[in-house]
This record gives C-alpha cells, structure tokens and sequence, in this order.
C-alpha cells in the first residue's frame, strides 16, 4: 500500500525469480557491474602505451569544434567538405559553438543542400539517383510490407504517410518541375520558328 | 571495395569505394565479416544528425578479420578475429583514463560534447563505418578484442553495442533487489536492458512498446511484462496502476530521438528538426517512476535541445543517468553471461541481409516490416 511506510510486496519471491529465469541475480553484487563513471584512475588501460598519441596528418584544414584547444591526435577523414554545404560547415564550425543552436541548424541545412546537390551531381555521373533502387522500397514487397501494417495498432502508422511525403515529395516537385521547365523551352523555341 | 554510401534522408546506395588505408601508426584495416544495422542508424538514415554527409558510410557494429595494421600496432596482427566496440577511443585521456571511454576527447575534433563513433556523421567524428567490406580501425591496441574461440560471431557482432548498451541501461539504473524496473521501446537495447535487469535482481520486468511482435519477443528473449501503449489511454496511469500507485523503482529509456505516440512531437522533432529528438519516451520514464527513483537513458538523442519535462523530474527528486555505453568496459562480464547463457545475442537476430540489398534492409528495419527485431548485414567478401 503506497499510502503507508511499506513498499508492495513482490509478486514472486528472489528465490521464485531465481528458479525461473537464468541467471536472476549474477549481478545483484554492484561490485560485478562494471560502473561508470569509474573513480579509479587507471592511465593506460588496455593496450595503450602513450600518454599523447601520435598525431595523424592533417591533409586539408579539417573542420573542428570551436571548444577543442586543437585538433584532435586522431580524427575521421570521410567525407571532406566541399561545394556551398561545404562552405555552410566550414562557418559553422568557424563561428559557432555547440552551445549554440546556429551551430547545428546550419550543419542541417548543409546536409540538405548537400543531398540536393550530390543527386544533381549525381545525374552527370555514370550512377544517377535511382529512387527505387536507394529507398528500397522493394522491400514493402520482399518483407510483407502490407501483412506488416494491416490490424495491428502502430504508433508509427500515423506519421509514415509523411514520410512518403519527404521521401517521394522532393522527386515529384522536380518531376513536374522538370516537365514545366521542358514545355515552356519547347513553347519558346516553337515561337522563335 | 563495395560500401554502403549515404545519399540523403531515406536514400543509401552501395557504391564502389576507395579501400581505406592506415592514416595513423596504430590503426588497423578490418575485413569486415558482419555487420548490423543499429536503431541509432535510422537516425543518420532519416536525417535526424547534423553533418551527416553525402557519400558516408554508416555501421558502428560490426566485426571483421584484421587485414592490415599500422607500424605501432603490438597486440593485433594480420588474420586476428576481431570485434570492435562502437566507441573509439585513444585510452589515455581524461576521460578514457576513468573508463569514460564513449567520451574520449582524442578522437572527435567536431564535437566536445560526444566522442568517436564509427559511421556516425561528423558530428561524432566522421569516420567511415563498418557496412562495408573494410574499415579503417583507429587505436587498434586499445578497441578490438579477439573474438573467444567459443563465442559465434552473431553474438560478437550484437556485443559492440546492442546488448552492451542494454546491460549499460539497467546497469545506470542501479537496480537492487526486488525493484520494479519499466523498460521503454522492446528493439534490440530495450530487450537487452530488460534480460539485464534480472541477472540485477529486478523483481518485476515490465517493457513497453507499441508493435506486438516486439513485445512477444520481450516475453520470450527477456521474460518480461509487456504492455502495448497503444491499447491504453494514457501509460503513465497503467503503470501507476500497475505499481500500486507507487511507480517503478527504475525507467529505462530504450527509445531515443525517434519515440512514437505523439504526433506533434513527432512532427517538431524527427520531421521539422526543431528539437533533438522526439523526448515522449524519456517523459513517460520521468512520469511513470516513482519519486526518488532513476531514470535511465541510453537511446540516442541528439545535439539540439528537447522538451524534456525536467520540473517533473527535479520535483520528484530523480536520479538521471545516461551516457553512450563505454562497450569495453562490459565485456568481460557479459562473455561470463554470454558463456553461461543468462544472455543470447544472437536470438535477437532477425534478418539477414547481404550488403548489396542494404537499402531494403535500412527500409525493412526503418519500417519495422516482417517483424523485424536485428537485421544483420554481410559483406559479399565475407
């Protein structure tokens, strides 16, 4: 009774609970539960030997936080900035902190005009977006995509149809903005005969 | 080498990619052998985390053969089974030095705020990940472990985060004996939290989600109580109901940025960007625990801000812990639970996907179609 000084009572007894599941209890002892944060200090646990690590190359001036002092010994070289997303980064890892919300809405309209640029680039490539191929939405086929959905009570089922409309969205916009784009050359170039 | 590429939200494709190669005297080149698509990954997929490039490959679990290591590797060598945490981490700093290793200040220049993750945008150091047939390890010294001759390499792969950072959960949750522990979101991490929460000494389990096959799954893997929120007016009252009008000892947040069950936060957070995430899971937790209880964050958010009911929580006096899993430092213990068969990665495993039909994969995992709970990804080399 929560109203009063005692907890409920537990539904099976510590040694009910033992009996029916595996393992109930091996690491009651908090002892046996790696802790963090962890108190001790140990300087060079597993196999590390340096108190600084060696610094990797820097090949182009790679972006970082504005809180580090420097760049740190060892750092990810995946995808260097490049083009107006690039340039967008670049300033708001220049200008703004991460206490900053500038900084990360920046960063998110860098990724967008990135993706939109890198699918325009695509098309002058050898690999072209491929829609269907890149959303896989082959697997609503594969993998029971109706049988999936159909009488059971998801909470996501609410909000997928707008993820049909981010995903599908910006590929119909260009669709008709593409054919408008074509029949008005073609009306202009029909005038000019 | 064949990679999973990033293109934009929703949209990957697997490209040919340059191998990568050493670029510091302790890195190694992991063939991978398996790899697996984490919950967190939808995040970068959906376009939820900021500096996420066109052109990266994601994959923060995963395990391999080693193929190559640089000139001040000692402990590795050519041909080593190996699995990596998803932390990376230098070992030495501040932070690594007191086990803090998913906070390691040596690795991410982008952020101070979280460490090194593999294929997990920029903002966690933009390192290319392990969907892929190789990757670049760094601090091959202090990472990887050998894979035991005895362990099979579904469960290794599910050890570099998933169950890691479901034990991590309960783990944060300082559990005593007898506790009524609520775990939030039945994926991978929440079944793995509420398996956890028993070696603990929970007294009661109970795992809340929204997919019923996720929940027959919490009943069977992590012999938990289960309750579909959707079948109910309002889940903060059931469990309040359910715990005598008390609460529960302990509220683990399996869900992370992308919770369901409330459209506007949906709408603010995982469409409009507005917020870090969607925080309606890690207000249920602070709602349904009783006063003086913990809360237990593991599921990812990210860098923004969110409406988090942080009076509720300062009211009741709670105790909040959350950090990315520090997955080494778990390791010993969970081969010990793993030899013993208290915990079974690999029956978390779902599906299996070869990394050519990795788009079908991202979209049968993002979906949650054909009850899909983990789907693995296997490189053609493999």
């Amino acid at each position: 009774m929560t109203y009063t000084q005692q907890r409920p009572p537990m539904a099976e007894s510590s040694a009910e609970l033992r009996a029916r599941i595996p393992g109930w209890g091996a690491d009651l002892n908090p002892r046996h539960r790696p802790a963090v944060p962890m108190e001790r200090l140990d300087p060079h646990p597993y196999g590390a030997v340096w108190d600084f690590p060696e610094r990797q190359p820097e090949h182009w001036p790679r972006e970082r936080s504005n809180e580090h002092a420097f760049l740190t010994p060892v750092f990810g070289t995946s995808c260097p900035p490049h083009g107006p997303a690039g340039a967008i980064r670049k300033l708001a890892y220049r200008r703004y902190s991460e206490g900053r919300a500038a900084h990360w809405l920046l960063l998110l309209a860098a990724d967008r005009i990135d993706a939109t640029t890198g699918t325009l680039r695509s098309f002058a490539s050898r690999h072209p977006a491929n829609p269907i191929a890149e959303t896989g939405m082959l697997a609503e086929f594969k993998y029971h995509g109706l049988r999936s959905r159909r009488g059971q009570q998801r909470a996501d089922l609410v909000h997928q149809p707008l993820d049909l409309v981010i995903v599908g969205g910006s590929w119909l916009a260009a669709a008709v903005g593409t054919y408008r784009l074509v029949r008005r050359v073609r009306r202009v170039v029909q005038r000019a005969r | 080498m064949r990679a999973m590429v990033y293109r934009g939200p929703y949209r990957i494709r697997v490209e040919d990619k340059p191998r990568p190669v050493l670029e510091h005297p302790n890195d190694a080149i992991v063939k991978v052998t398996r790899a697996a698509i984490c919950g967190s990954d939808l995040h970068l997929y959906h376009g939820m985390m900021p500096d996420t490039r066109v052109g990266m490959t994601f994959g923060h679990e995963f395990i391999g053969v080693v193929d190559e290591v640089g000139p001040s590797v000692r402990t590795l060598q050519a041909g080593d089974r190996v699995m990596v945490p998803f932390n990376i981490f230098c070992g030495t700093c501040y932070f690594c030095a007191r086990g803090l290793y998913a906070n390691c200040h040596n690795v991410n220049p982008n952020a101070t705020a979280v460490g090194g993750i593999y294929g997990y945008s920029h903002t966690c150091g933009g390192y290319d990940g392990g969907q892929a047939e190789y990757v670049r390890v760094p601090f091959a010294d202090v990472g990887p472990e050998l894979i035991p001759e005895w362990m099979d390499d579904e469960d290794a792969v599910l050890l570099t985060d998933a169950v890691a950072t479901g034990y991590f959960g309960a783990q944060l949750g300082d559990i005593v004996e007898g506790d009524v522990v609520v775990v939030f979101g039945a994926g991978p991490v929440g079944l793995s939290a509420a398996a956890s929460a028993w070696l603990m000494g929970a007294g009661r389990v109970i795992v809340i989600d929204h997919l019923d096959y996720r929940l027959a799954k919490a009943r069977s893997f992590a012999h938990a109580e289960t309750y579909n929120f959707t079948e109910h007016a309002d889940i903060v009252v059931l469990l309040k109901k359910l715990t005598d009008h008390l609460g529960a000892d302990v509220a683990i947040d399996a869900v992370g940025a992308e919770a369901d069950g409330n459209l506007l936060q949906h709408i603010t957070s995982a469409k409009l960007k507005l917020q870090g995430g969607s925080p309606i899971a890690l207000n249920w937790a602070i709602d349904s625990v009783r006063k003086g209880g913990a809360v237990s964050v593991m599921g990812a958010y990210g860098p923004m801000f969110s409406a988090v009911k942080f009076g509720d929580a300062m009211n009741k006096g709670l105790t909040l812990r959350m950090n990315q899993c520090p997955v080494k430092r778990q390791w010993p213990r969970l081969f010990e639970h793993v030899r013993n068969g208290y915990l079974k990665p690999r029956d978390l495993v779902t599906h299996r996907i070869p990394l050519e039909h990795i788009a079908e994969g991202y979209h049968l995992f993002s979906a949650k179609l054909d009850g899909c709970i983990k789907p693995l990804i296997v490189p053609s080399a493999a």
